[in-house]
């Protein structure tokens, strides 16, 4: 197999640094040899492969932005972006795990945890021995976690917990979950960790999307939560929109990964495949579809780069990344359902990557706030008109 | 132990090559270069060795400024100190070799490895050359080595199968697919990377032994020819098998 030597049609790599264009090419060699033979299998049974952890952690790839005392690889955002762009490339559900353990676990005990949280916790995320998730979703609170039920009372030493999480990524498999529950009406952050009495995390079955991903329910039944687990310096539902805000912009740098795959298996396709004589690529519909992949890819490239710029400066507005997340995502699937139309019928069979992209992206649009969200989102932020409260 | 390791910069293998104007020279406008692959191999290797007895890995790189990002790659993958005999001019293989030797001379290292070729030129020559210059033993296209109490043990690919060697310390070994899987260079070891040093040295004045007079691309394939689709296309692709294709 060739190298993947991805899309630079703006000759952005003069943009990058050295050391960015080194983690990601790294990154894309990793993909190239580890996901992407794998993870149609994966995919196809519904599994995780649990056994690319340790590899990715090997790479530092849990944490990118955290600092080097910690066992992270204390690099910028930029970076963090590149690799979520390439793991992407590979599979939504792979770039999940990692949005997930570096962007809602880590993060947030990074941010608002102890320091006896964050010198116990975040060396074993980083180095993959211990796995966290993130619950904030509820079966009844998706758009709207304001209103969530989960939660806790103070008790004797600690807290008991009580209520149910749904939709989180990681569930099952995590020895960790980063849980927000309300305490006297006020959303605050509690470790919770496997195996503590009345805490239970079934997977949830049947996806038609993400299925290399772990997706489950997290059930509390007055489960006790000792002092020292509460995130001492979360403080309201603005800590977990936090959380969310630094995944977001992992995702608009993520589904240009999507994109980069589709747009690579239709222009093979396209350029391989004869109909009435030639290559479908020499038809001008397709050519324009091709050309519209491109375009949207470079433009979402340069869109990402200025955002990482913004966020490694402290300029960021969280708006920005809403944009990012709601134009990039909208396109990926574009992006993914107009490559399965040009392989035609060998668009739906799994030997090529399109139809898995465009099924995990139908998540990726809804996840971490969903399209409509983002739009009232920027609605607001141009208007002064909040469309929702 | 210092730790030898030769590390040329290669075209990407998915490079399409392009003659240069001059006739002698590929067109570099666009080439985008990597590691030569069976480096990758023999700084694993480096690697591998460093971790069990310890010592200093010294990636040596012979070339222009940009064979830099090839030495700064084995230093993200672990390697210790890297070292860019600079110059612009193409040597051939006996005094790129000679040059190398000289540098691992210098530095006392007491194994080197390299790869079994460099996949620009192909002329598999620089490790054994190297080991001619130094007086070290050598074993070339190593498969699997095995580093006991001083000893190596060495499968090499033969033709049709295996050898197994055994040699002493000091050492050349050129690496062949198989050996090892190279590691990724991770975040961590691109961060490190920052704080090694690349020594940049002028090289001594040296003349090939021999020229390159010019490159030349071969003949562009011929386009594939359908025959028919039903029995009688067979007795056709016979014939031409035989008289115009010549292999039966
Ligand atoms: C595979 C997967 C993994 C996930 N992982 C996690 C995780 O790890 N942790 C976690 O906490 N959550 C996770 N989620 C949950 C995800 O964040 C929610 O699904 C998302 O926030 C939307 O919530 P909902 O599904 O309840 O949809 P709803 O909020 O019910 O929305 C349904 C529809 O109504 C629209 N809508 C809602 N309100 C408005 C409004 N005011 N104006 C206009 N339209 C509106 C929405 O845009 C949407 O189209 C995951 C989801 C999936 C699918």
């Amino acid at each position: 197999m060739q190298n993947y030597t991805g899309v630079d049609y703006f000759n952005m790599d003069e943009l990058l640094s050295e050391d960015e264009i080194m983690v990601r090419d790294s990154v894309r060699d990793f993909v190239s040899a580890e996901i992407i033979p794998i993870i149609e299998e994966y995919n196809r049974e519904s599994k995780f492969p649990h056994q690319l952890i340790s590899k990715m952690a090997e790479l530092s790839l849990f944490g990118i932005t955290l600092p080097q005392k910690y066992g992270c690889a204390g690099m910028n955002s930029v970076v963090y972006g590149l690799a979520m762009q390439e793991l992407e490339r590979g599979d939504s559900g792979i770039r999940s795990f990692v949005s997930v353990q570096s962007s809602l676990v880590m993060y947030p005990i990074y941010t608002f945890g102890s320091e006896a949280q964050k010198d116990f916790w975040l060396p074993k995320l980083a180095s993959g021995e211990k796995i966290g998730c993130f619950g904030l979703t509820e079966p009844d609170f998706g758009s709207n976690p304001g209103g969530m039920i989960t939660k806790a009372e103070k008790v004797d030493g600690g807290y008991l917990l009580n209520g149910a999480k749904m939709w989180i990524t990681n569930g099952t498999l995590a020895d960790i979950a980063v849980v927000w529950a309300k305490l006297d009406g006020k959303v605050k952050g509690f470790l919770v960790e496997k195996g503590t009495k009345g805490f239970t995390a079934p997977e949830m079955k049947g996806k038609h999307s993400l299925r290399a991903s772990v997706t489950s329910e997290l059930i509390f039944d007055n489960v006790f939560i000792p002092e020292e687990n509460l995130l001492p310096n979360s403080d309201g539902l603005k800590s977990p929109l936090m959380c969310l805000n630094q995944a977001r912009y992992g995702i608009a740098w993520g589904v240009v990964g999507s994109m980069m795959a589709c747009y690579d298996s239709a222009l093979n396709y396209a350029k391989s495949r004869i109909q009435f004589g030639k290559p479908i690529a020499g038809f001008q519909m397709t050519q324009e579809k091709l050309v519209y992949f491109l375009t949207e890819i470079t433009k979402a490239q340069l869109l990402n780069l200025q955002l990482g710029r913004l966020k490694d400066n402290g300029k960021l507005r969280f708006q920005q990344v809403s944009m990012a997340k709601r134009n990039n995502c909208e396109i990926a699937l574009t992006v993914a359902r107009m490559s399965r139309e040009i392989l035609g019928a060998n668009g739906i069979l799994d030997e090529y990557p399109v139809m898995r992209h465009a099924a995990n992206l139908e998540s990726v649009k809804t996840y971490e706030g969903t399209h409509e969200m983002h739009t009232l989102i920027i609605g607001e932020d141009i208007t002064g008109l909040p469309a929702f409260s | 132990m210092k730790i030898a390791v030769c590390v040329n910069h290669v075209p990407d293998t998915a490079t399409k090559i392009k003659v240069g104007p001059d006739g002698k020279k590929i067109d570099t406008i666009g080439v985008t270069y990597i590691v030569n692959p069976y480096d990758e191999y023999a700084i694993e290797e480096g690697l591998k060795l460093k971790e069990k007895i310890s010592g200093t890995v010294y990636v040596i790189g012979l070339g222009g400024d940009s064979h830099k990002e090839s030495l700064k790659k084995a230093l993200a993958m672990g390697a210790d100190e890297g070292i860019l005999l600079k110059t612009d001019q193409d040597f051939d293989s006996v005094t790129v070799a000679k040059l190398l030797a000289e540098e691992i001379k210098s530095l006392g290292c007491e194994v080197v490895f390299t790869g079994k070729q460099s996949i620009d030129f192909d002329n598999s020559a620089t490790g054994q050359m190297i080991s001619e210059f130094l007086g070290f033993n050598c074993v070339s296209n190593v498969v699997s080595l095995t580093i006991e109490n001083g000893s190596l043990e060495a499968e090499r690919e033969i033709e049709g199968g295996r050898e197994v060697v055994k040699t002493t310390f000091p050492a050349v070994i050129t690496a062949q697919k198989g050996i090892n899987e190279p590691r990724y260079a991770s975040l961590k070891g691109i961060m490190a990377a920052k704080k090694k040093v690349i020594t940049e040295k002028s090289v001594a004045q040296s003349t090939s032994k021999t020229k390159s007079l010019g490159l030349r691309l071969p003949a562009p394939k011929n386009p594939g020819r359908i025959l028919g689709s039903d029995a009688e296309a067979i007795k056709e692709l016979v014939k031409l098998l035989r008289e115009e294709a010549k292999v039966i």
